[in-house]
């Protein structure tokens, strides 16, 4: 009550002080303004360290697939021991990825296979980067392709009528990360907790009065906005949650973070973006096979990925899942038990939209003659042909090029 | 406490509130009677100003200094900073050996966890092994984080302010990111030999410097850049020279080397060149071309390191090089050179007048105002042309002119997360910080140190810096300092913290405007500060419905679960701050102080 009467009298206030509509219509009223209407969401999870494709999704039916990976190669399924998960005759999931297979079968999965950057490199670093700027090879593109899409959507005629939610683009990492770069707002925070004024009611009230009187400067302006982004979160409390539907988050903290974005999906705060990153997956020494360190990672990825899907239930009929690493790993072992930095790697789609069940992306084989310098999983799909298509179909982008400059997506993937 | 205030405090604000000018008036305090050449701003202003743009903030007895030296003077000081005595290096020196360590040395004392596991070569690591990987993983992020806690502390303790100042826009200007692969062993090399020596030196030696460094030439991926197959190399060239009986030119060392070239042979790279040109000298509109990039790209050819992996130094090869002809923004350079060709494309991109107006505005823009005056700028480009890309010159030309002066741009800069954390424990009277915490802040602030991914650098602009998450960060920052958590920082730092401890209310926010707030603080920033009581809230039916009776829960939590405090990281902490403290921290989250 108290916060109401503030802000009302806090808007006579600087009404008599002499500021801009429009600026108290975005300082006074943003909060109590709800975005009803239920968007596409999209929620990109990166592995970051090149998660291993081919242990990943086996290709199984290539007979190169076990010559080259004598101890640590996945077991055809229906082998005695911890085996491939089939998929469709030819790719099998890796068994810690069971959590998923449900997702499989009723056609949410698309699992994308030979699929990366057309750059050559093979640092994490530069391969990370060219991936979430969306520009392979091209260093000075100075924001994300996540970011350009947000801004290109988000210097809207209807931004009068509506003010975007703060929470429209949510990155649970402690900084930006690359992909979410650029010009359009993005709200960083490492969990739901730490959005909030660490200070005593009467203080955060001080604060809040401190933003909301004086110039009317970006400083302001934006800092009133925090306020309003505050109560926003405060009034869905998530505090309060509670996975639905038996989801079962692991406690690791990647669990923890897909939790809260679906906290956040379910809070309604107008999340359109949400993205959080793992690591991990630079297996170049003791890999293992069915099981081992690799095995423990997917265990941790899949149980989160299942956990979100499960937990947002009917909502994933507007959510589309899209995860990423930088390559894949090459297509022989080493001899450390391991696996070097490779080429193509693999990618999946889930969602109640995506045309799933089918493993995406033309296979180019492992024999040496087809691999790619003689050593790694050839491409065969540009990943900016997935964001596109992505961008494109679900989230209603009509034209891609400024998201992708100098790139033609080429023929439609079907994935939506 | 302070309920019965709240009644004559809303008054005096809704009173203020029907003067048509009041949302800019601001509180100033009077003027002192010290000289200082006539300017837009006033004296105290322009003692404010030079310490917020020459230095990093304020300390405590910093602007009476400076008054006392006047600003002009003050300013040729700074601009001369070898002659102003200034310890702090030695003082990191003592608790940071990493500083003054080679690249090789801290890759052999600090080796990466990948090295390690090399070494062991087995298939089966035991658990002593995977231990000592981890071990090593932990020692081996040593290299960046006293790095990043040197940079606080210099920029926080260092008499040399300007030099700190420059040396962080350089750094910016030809970013490097530490995250790279082994380009956190060459971090320390980089600042100490191409970045600082040069920082008001020559335009045309600090490129160099970065030219050969292994920094950049690992960063931009240089290093791997050769001649495409079927071109002439220089190594061919001199064997054609030596069959005709020419003396060669003398040959870059590391010749065995040569015979077995530890790069990947993938022909040109043009990373480099195509940020030397758009990013480190022309400017994107700066008139050149594709091909420009690339002939500057074939001149490079060469410029690479010896051993990258293990941190050699740089090393011209001929080998690698294209000696064929090329032609760069208009110049002709010959065929058959090699490590000319390069220093060639130094000289001309270092004197081109583009570069002049590049790195003019850039100055500008840090000094002076996000949209610097073109009047400036054309003066600042005039000075640089006119001495040879001397910088000292051209910020001398920048710091002492009238626009710098004038009231537009004063307090027109947003500090960026650095600026914000390093002139809070400037302001509070901060010791060194010998441990990462500080730089950790910055990092959590948005501006993790050495971290820039891209190539171009932070923001130099305001806007980038402020946005919905940002402003809670930075305000939870204030919070934190002023609760103590910023080792170093605690308040009672504060010189006149014990004096005000005990004092009334107003007198405390008058000394925390003073000292935190450079003395000026708008109408309602002061009521709201004094009232200790949200000035706004008209309708309170009772004392505890404004908040001022009732004890204060540790997080506002209005029925939430309460925040679980996480020990490491201090803006997670919740703070429950009272007396001068409160005061303290609400200073440094209000909007003023987001300003420099």
């Amino acid at each position: 009550m108290q916060r109401r009467v503030f802000l009302r009298s806090g808007a006579f206030a600087l009404v008599t002080l002499g500021l801009s509509p429009s600026f108290l219509r975005r300082t006074a009223f943003a909060h109590e303004l709800r975005l009803g209407a239920r968007g596409k969401i999209l929620i990109v999870l990166f592995q970051r360290g090149a998660a291993d494709a081919l242990n990943m999704v086996v290709p199984h039916g290539d007979a190169d697939y076990y010559g080259l990976r004598p101890t640590i190669a996945i077991p055809r399924p229906g082998a005695r021991t911890e085996s491939a998960l089939d998929l469709d005759g030819f790719f099998g999931l890796h068994p810690a990825l069971a959590p998923l297979r449900p997702f499989w079968e009723r056609g949410m999965l698309a699992p994308i296979h030979a699929v990366g950057s057309p750059s050559a490199t093979r640092s994490h670093f530069d391969a990370q980067d060219y991936m979430e700027s969306g520009t392979p090879d091209l260093k000075s593109t100075p924001d994300g392709w996540l970011n350009r899409y947000l801004a290109a959507r988000g210097t809207c005629a209807e931004c009068d009528a509506k003010t975007p939610t703060p929470f429209r683009a949510v990155t649970m990492t402690e900084q930006t990360p690359r992909i979410l770069t650029g010009p359009a707002p993005v709200i960083a925070m490492s969990s739901v907790d730490d959005f909030t004024i660490r200070a005593s009611g009467s203080d955060v009230e001080r604060l809040e009065a401190l933003y909301r009187t004086g110039r009317a400067d970006i400083i302001h302006g934006a800092g009133a906005e925090t306020f309003d982004a505050v109560k926003m979160l405060r009034a869905a409390n998530p505090q309060q949650y509670r996975p639905e539907h038996g989801a079962g988050y692991p406690r690791s903290q990647f669990g923890q973070r897909l939790m809260q974005i679906a906290q956040l999906i379910k809070a309604d705060v107008g999340l359109e973006v949400g993205f959080a990153d793992v690591g991990g997956w630079d297996t170049h020494v003791n890999q293992g096979g069915a099981t081992g360190q690799l095995a423990n990672r997917l265990s941790d990825f899949a149980a989160a990925v299942a956990a979100l899907t499960t937990d947002l239930g009917d909502r994933m009929g507007d959510v589309v899942i899209l995860t990423m690493t930088e390559f894949g790993r090459m297509a022989r072992q080493n001899g450390n038990g391991g696996t070097d930095h490779g080429h193509a790697g693999a990618m999946f789609l889930l969602g109640g939209a995506v045309k799933g069940g089918k493993v995406y992306g033309r296979w180019p084989g492992l024999a040496r003659e087809q691999l790619y310098e003689g050593r790694d999983l050839a491409l065969t799909t540009d990943f900016r042909s997935v964001f596109a298509e992505v961008a494109r179909e679900h989230l209603g982008a009509g034209d891609t090029s400024s998201l992708f400059p100098r790139f033609s997506p080429g023929e439609r993937l079907g994935l939506l | 406490m302070l309920s019965l205030r709240t009644v004559p405090v809303v008054a005096a604000v809704v009173g203020l509130a029907c003067a048509p000018t009041t949302a800019r008036d601001i509180a100033r305090p009077s003027e002192p009677a010290a000289a200082v050449e006539a300017r837009e701003q006033t004296a105290d202003q322009q003692v404010r100003h030079v310490l917020n743009r020459l230095a990093f903030g304020a300390r405590p007895g910093d602007a009476e200094r400076v008054r006392g030296m006047g600003v002009d003077q003050w300013i040729a000081m700074q601009l001369e900073p070898s002659r102003i005595r200034d310890t702090v290096g030695e003082r990191l020196a003592a608790g940071l050996p990493t500083l003054a360590m080679s690249s090789p040395d801290l890759l052999t004392r600090y080796p990466p966890p990948q090295v390690v596991r090399a070494q062991m070569r087995r298939a089966d690591m035991s658990a002593a092994d995977s231990a000592e990987v981890r071990r090593s993983a932990q020692e081996s992020r040593r290299v960046l984080a006293e790095m990043q806690i040197a940079k606080v502390a210099r920029a926080v303790a260092s008499e040399r302010q300007l030099e700190e100042v420059m040396v962080d826009f350089w750094e910016n200007h030809f970013t490097v990111f530490a995250g790279k692969g082994p380009e956190r062993y060459f971090i320390a090399a980089y600042e100490r030999e191409a970045i600082r020596p040069h920082a008001l030196g020559k335009f045309r030696d600090l490129l160099g410097a970065v030219a050969k460094s292994p920094a950049m030439l690992f960063y931009l991926d240089n290093w791997q850049s050769a001649v495409e197959e079927g071109r002439p190399t220089a190594d061919a060239q001199r064997r054609v020279a030596r069959r005709r009986g020419v003396r060669p030119a003398p040959r870059a060392p590391a010749q065995s080397a040569v015979r077995n070239p530890p790069y990947r042979r993938r022909g040109l790279n043009e990373n480099y060149a195509r940020e030397l040109l758009e990013l480190h000298t022309l400017g994107v509109d700066g008139g050149y071309t594709q091909q420009d990039i690339v002939n500057v790209a074939r001149a490079f050819t060469g410029w690479t390191l010896e051993q990258p992996r293990r941190s050699g130094g740089f090393v011209f090869r001929p080998a690698m090089h294209d000696a064929g002809e090329k032609t760069v923004l208009g110049q002709r350079l010959g065929a058959g050179r090699g490590i000319e060709d390069g220093e060639q494309v130094l000289d001309i991109v270092a004197s081109h007048p583009s570069t002049a107006r590049f790195i003019a505005t850039k100055l500008a823009r840090r000094f002076v105002n996000d949209d610097p005056p073109a009047s400036l700028v054309d003066r600042a480009a005039a000075t640089f042309l006119r001495t040879s890309g001397d910088i000292r010159e051209v910020v001398r030309t920048i710091v002492t002119s009238e626009e710098f002066f004038s009231s537009a741009a004063y307090r027109a800069k947003v500090k960026s997360p650095f600026e914000l954390v390093v002139s809070a424990m400037r302001a509070m009277n901060a010791a060194l910080d010998m441990t990462p915490r500080s730089a950790q802040v910055v990092a959590r602030l948005g501006q993790p140190l050495f971290l820039h991914q891209a190539p171009n650098g932070w923001p130099e602009r305001g806007d980038a810096w402020i946005n919905t998450g940002a402003i809670l960060n930075r305000i939870n920052f204030g919070l934190a300092l002023a609760g103590g958590a910023i080792p170093g920082a605690r308040p009672d730092r504060w010189p006149r913290f014990a004096e005000l401890d005990r004092a009334e209310r107003p007198a405390q926010v008058d000394g925390v405007i003073a000292g935190f707030l450079g003395g000026e603080a708008s109408v309602e920033t002061r009521k709201i500060l004094e009232a200790g009581v949200n000035p706004l809230a008209r309708d309170c039916g009772t004392p505890s419905d404004c908040g001022t009776t009732a004890p204060e829960p540790a997080v506002m939590d209005d029925g939430m679960a309460p925040v679980r405090g996480r020990g490491r990281d201090p803006l997670s902490r919740p703070q429950n701050l009272d007396g001068l403290r409160e005061i303290i921290g609400l200073a440094l989250g209000a909007p003023e102080f987001q300003r420099r």
